[in-house]
This record gives structure tokens, C-alpha cells and sequence, in this order.
């Protein structure tokens, strides 16, 4: 595949990789590392504002991401995300400068007042997107180390991925993950809930609702026989695999299923050490089901 | 609640708001097909669903949806804004009342908002979230027994090593602070 971009980018990897799901983190470098990426972390970046920050101060939200966006244009390489929510507001900011004038006159002024700018060249992109649109399936599918043929993944891409913006994927059903996971060698399963929202903070301020739709997902999964869900999003990935016995009460059906990164199985795939993907964060039996399926780790 | 004419006019100062968001003006063209409603993984736990909260708007009757268990159940899922025939963005149009909510402090006591309030300060305070420090806040400002089932949760994550004890600052944090205090939102600084 003849690459369009750089094979080197700035990376921003979201609050949330620093602590609660840092194996995120640990996995994207370990699997950029092995497939030749360059990842450059962005310098001193700050939180992208995601979904909760634009209700409570709109302007001052997009600014948040303008910091980051005029860190990454001075950098000089597109920006990777691995957060959906992140990619969303990064995203959303640089599409509304764009398109408005004044918007864009009001965050530039307000990024001058640190001696900062930002003109709008930026391209955002998601380390899905870089996988599979800048090295493709076939290189990928060139570096696979162990055969995961006798596993049964449900790609679950996350509500925030392809919508509202819907440049890169469908905005109902996604279907990027599966390539990915279908170049890797496993078994890819019909899974229409790619793209339904996991319930998001609600499952914490509304658990009623939110355990609902988080239930939804897994029952779905467990339906069409997945060993495991691949995520791309860590609040996906927390709400997924921390509290799945109060998703089943709410669904009244079987949700008890492993959840992990699509970069760690990735990672799994390419030989990579169960340590460098941080496996052994995780609150679902991840390690078990792959030592299982596809060979010690 | 507002009278009739105080409500009219709350409606049509939102509607004016609104128009001013990019693409807002597609709130016009509404055909009211519902398939806002019908594709929101919310709506049947709102009092009003997207469909119904633009009937309000539109007859003047903004006050029944501030005042109702409606707009901070909104999960920013963006299925709405993808489906709507007119090219409405109505996950922004709820960021939007969301905030008219918070300013005219409606939202005291609504889970969500405090969730939402409590990031921001972080967030304004760090240049970046901490999810511990976020959840204290929140557990302590809503209902403090509501963080015990939490607990072998955050027990599990600690032994993970996937607890943020000490929040993380950005370097930049006063650069940051002199860049949101440069602009004003909606004529107030």
C-alpha cells in the first residue's frame, strides 16, 4: 500500500491512558514499536475537554483542543488518538475553525494570549485509521507471529468513532476494527452493536440506564458466540469489562465475557510479551482466554 | 415555572442561541419525523424526547423540558445528528441546553451535571482530568454512600496499579488559564 502520510506522528494518548487504562497506552507504543511507527508524544498536552466539558463552558472547550492542535501543528506531523472521545474533540475543534470564521478568530486570539496559534493544518487521526488506511491489512497480516484462528472476536468500535463524523467509517456500523482483526487471522463475528453507545457516564450518574445499554453490548457479543470484545475507546473498555454482573442483572442474560484492546490482541498477534500489553490490568480473564486460544503469552 | 410570555421568550432566546452553533439553523427545517426519538439509546428514560423537545421549542413551552428529568440523560452518542433527515445537530443543540440548565441553575442535584461540573473544575485546574480526583468530587457532591459499591472496584484497580493517586499538571498550566480567561463565552468573560 503506498502511504500518503508520514510513518512518523504526534501522539496524544488522553488522560484516561496516564492511570485507569494506561494498558491502552502500553500496548499502542508497544504495537507502533513493532510495526515501525513512529509515535511522538505531543509535548505537554492537555486534556481534550471530551463529551463533559462542552456543556459547561462551549468556547472554552474548544480551546482546550486548540492547545493541542497548535502543539501538534508546530510538531509538524498528524496527530494519532487512541481515546474516541478524544478524537472526537480534537476533531469537531479543528472542523468548526474550519468552517467558522469567527469561532476561529475568537480561539486564535485566545491561543495568543500564551504566545501560541494555530492555522488549521492539522490532520486528527485514530491509531485504527493509521493501521489500517496508512500501513494496511496486508503488512499487518506479514507480521502476525501467533495464529489466532481459533478465536471469536466481536470488534466493537464505540459510539464516537464514526459519528457524527462519518469520514472514516460508517456511523451505524463500522466495520474498520473487523479488517483490522480479520487481517490479524481470528474469527470475526457479525456484530451490529459495533457502534451503540456503551452507556458513557451514565453508567456511573444514571446506573440504571447505563448498565442497560453496557448489558446490551455484552449479551450481543455473547449472543453470536465471541470468545472476547476488542474495544477502541477506554471509557468503553471500563464500562464494558468492570460491571458486567450489574449489565447482566439489567439485561437478564449471560454477560460474562473477556474485554481488552484491540491493541493488545493486536499486540498478541505479533508476539509481543503478555507484560508489554499490560495484560494483567485487566478485570476480565484476558490473559486465561488467550493463553487458551492462542498459545502462551 | 414561567408564565406563557416568560417561556415564549426563554424559547425564542434558546432558538436564537442555537442558530448561532454551527449548522444550528437546521433546527428550522424540523420536519418532526421522530427518528431523533427513535434512534436515541436514551430517550425512553426522558421525560420529553428529542422529537418533543423541538415541539417545545417551537411552541414556546422551553420550561417543561428545563424543568424535567430530560436533557443531562443525553449520552453524546451522536445517533441523532447522523440520522436526522435535516442535517440537524441536536447532540450540540443538548450541549446547549445542558449549559442553559447549569446557568440557570437548574441542574443542582441532577447527577450528570455535577459529574460534568466537577470535570471541568478539574480539568481547569490540572490542565487535565484525574479520574480519582473526579470521582471524589462527585461521590462527595451528590451521595457519598454511593462510592461504597465502588469499592472493590477501586480496590481491584489499586492492586492493578490503575489508580492516579496524585493528579498529573500540565506544564503549561498558567499559559493554559491565560488562554480561557482571553475569551468570552456568550458575552460573559
Amino acid at each position: 500500500m503506498i502511504s500518503t502520510t508520514s510513518a512518523v506522528y504526534s501522539y496524544y494518548p488522553g488522560c484516561s491512558q496516564t492511570a485507569t487504562n494506561r494498558a491502552y497506552d502500553i500496548s499502542t507504543r508497544n504495537v507502533a514499536g513493532a510495526l515501525g511507527i513512529g509515535l511522538v508524544e505531543l509535548r505537554d498536552w492537555n486534556c481534550c475537554g471530551a463529551t463533559v466539558y462542552l456543556p459547561v463552558r462551549r468556547k472554552r472547550a474548544f480551546v482546550l483542543s486548540a492547545r493541542n492542535l497548535a502543539i501538534a501543528e508546530k510538531q509538524g506531523h498528524e496527530l494519532a488518538t487512541i481515546c474516541n472521545a478524544c478524537y472526537l474533540a480534537l476533531r469537531k475543534t479543528n472542523k468548526y475553525m474550519a468552517e467558522e470564521p469567527e469561532l476561529r478568530a475568537e480561539i486564535r486570539a485566545a491561543l495568543a494570549a500564551d504566545a501560541m496559534d494555530y492555522t488549521g493544518s492539522v490532520r486528527v487521526r485514530h491509531f485504527l485509521d493509521i493501521l489500517v488506511n496508512d500501513l494496511g491489512e496486508q503488512a499487518i497480516s506479514e507480521k502476525v507471529r501467533r495464529d489466532l484462528s481459533g478465536l471469536k472476536v466481536a470488534c466493537y468500535c464505540g459510539c464516537q468513532l464514526s459519528r457524527p463524523f462519518d469520514d472514516l467509517d460508517d456511523p451505524d456500523y463500522p466495520l474498520i476494527m473487523q479488517r483490522l482483526i480479520g487481517a490479524l487471522g481470528a474469527e470475526v463475528v457479525p456484530f451490529p452493536m459495533s457502534a451503540k453507545c456503551c452507556g458513557g457516564l451514565a453508567v456511573t450518574t444514571n446506573p440504571r440506564l447505563g448498565r442497560l445499554l453496557t448489558g446490551k453490548i455484552l449479551k450481543v457479543a455473547k449472543q453470536r458466540g465471541a470468545d472476547c470484545v476488542a474495544t477502541a475507546c477506554p471509557l468503553c473498555q471500563i464500562n464494558l469489562e468492570a460491571y458486567q454482573r450489574k449489565a447482566a442483572e439489567a439485561v437478564g442474560a449471560d454477560c460474562d465475557i473477556p474485554v481488552l484492546y484491540f491493541t493488545q490482541l493486536m499486540g498478541s498477534a505479533l508476539g509481543l510479551k503478555s507484560r508489554d500489553l499490560a495484560l494483567r490490568d485487566s478485570l476480565t480473564p484476558v490473559k486465561t482466554l488467550l493463553n487458551e486460544k492462542v498459545g502462551r503469552q | 415555572m414561567a408564565t406563557g410570555v416568560e417561556d415564549r421568550q426563554l424559547s425564542n432566546e434558546f432558538l436564537e442561541n442555537i442558530y448561532s452553533i454551527p449548522h444550528g439553523e437546521k433546527i428550522k427545517e424540523c420536519i418532526q419525523c421522530g427518528t431523533c426519538t427513535a434512534s436515541c439509546p436514551s430517550s425512553a428514560a426522558m421525560e420529553y424526547g428529542p422529537r418533543e423537545i423541538i415541539a417545545s421549542l417551537r411552541a414556546g413551552m422551553l420550561d417543561r423540558v428545563l424543568n424535567s428529568d430530560t436533557v443531562w440523560l443525553c449520552v453524546s452518542c451522536y445517533s441523532c445528528a447522523v440520522r436526522c433527515p435535516a442535517g440537524i445537530p441536536f447532540t450540540d443543540t443538548m450541549y446547549e441546553l445542558k449549559r442553559l440548565e447549569v446557568e440557570r441553575g437548574l441542574s443542582a442535584g441532577v447527577p450528570a451535571a455535577t459529574m460534568a461540573e466537577a470535570f471541568a473544575e478539574t480539568v481547569d485546574q490540572h490542565g487535565r482530568n484525574c479520574e480519582t480526583k473526579l470521582l471524589r468530587k462527585y461521590f462527595l457532591r451528590t451521595n457519598p454512600l454511593r462510592a461504597l459499591p465502588q469499592i472493590p472496584l477501586a480496590a481491584k484497580l489499586f492492586f492493578r496499579g490503575r489508580l492516579e493517586i496524585f493528579p498529573r499538571t500540565i506544564k503549561g498550566l498558567d499559559g493554559l488559564r491565560k488562554m480561557m480567561a482571553a475569551i468570552e463565552e456568550d458575552g460573559n468573560k
